[in-house]
């Protein structure tokens, strides 16, 4: 016996309206993430001594910088996801509720494209 | 239709403790602050592409004592958050649900999380600096 109704049943979607698609968007990019945060943690480990000219000289790196722009679209796309899921779980009120998701994901974004932009310009940069 | 007075399920209070929900809320808790370390990202990025001078900044304020408990707190939870959410990602498959290899999974993650941390510091500091 199922409570669903046929129409929402045969949309798959649920109470939320889009089914299992943000689950499943968690969860790939938890996945990206995993080697995307050890390679930089490693990379961090590895510049601990590094002064700019080193510094610099690995954000001009091609792949480097294919890896900086993944790892932070990732990030905060993972972070918006996971503080989203967060928000819904303890803020009741309707109004600050949708205050704090619309908040949180212009300010997922707008850190996401600020990094994004920082990394290309470092790497395309002199 | 009226939603004030249905019955609720038993909260957290009526419950024993067990590490599986620390575990759970530890999750939750390293994914907020590891969002705050995505911005000191941000701005590591930022320092490094305006310059020298900016980066020297960023250097300073990531070099000295405060930076560095910060840094080295946002490892352990990034290690902490990782190994969990492989816990958690096994779940997913339906993999790991017996009592027994819940607990074994549960210390398993922080023994990594604490054992990679304590690595990631000996790396750093062996190098002769900080993170």
């Amino acid at each position: 016996m199922s409570f669903r109704n046929p129409l929402g049943r045969a949309r798959g979607l649920g109470s939320a309206n889009e089914g299992t698609g943000h689950w499943m968007a968690q969860r790939i990019s938890a996945v990206a993430l995993i080697p995307l945060t050890l390679w930089f943690t490693v990379s961090m480990l590895h510049m601990t001594r590094a002064g700019y000219p080193a510094v610099s000289h690995w954000l001009h790196t091609p792949w480097v910088a294919v890896l900086l722009v993944l790892l932070v679209g990732s990030t905060f796309y993972h972070a918006c996801l996971g503080l989203q899921v967060v928000i819904e779980d303890y803020v009741h009120d309707t109004w600050l509720k949708m205050s704090m998701l619309m908040l949180i994901r212009f300010a997922g974004i707008l850190c996401a494209a600020t990094g994004i932009f920082v990394v290309l310009r470092a790497a395309f940069g002199g | 239709m009226a939603t004030e007075n249905r019955p609720l399920s038993p909260h957290l209070g009526i419950y024993r403790w067990q590490i599986t929900m620390t575990m759970s809320i530890v999750h939750r808790a390293t994914g907020i602050w590891l969002s705050l370390g995505a911005l000191a990202l941000v701005y590591w990025l930022i320092a490094a592409a305006l310059g020298p001078d900016a980066y020297a900044t960023a250097q300073l304020l990531f070099g000295s004592w405060i930076g560095q408990m910060l840094l080295w707190v946002w490892v352990f939870c990034l290690f902490y958050h990782l190994c969990n959410g492989v816990r958690h990602l096994f779940w997913d498959a339906g993999l790991g649900f017996e009592i027994k290899t819940l607990y074994v999974s549960g210390y398993t993650v922080w023994v990594i999380a604490t054992a990679l941390t304590i690595l990631a510091i000996v790396l750093a500091y062996a190098s002769g600096g900080g993170p």
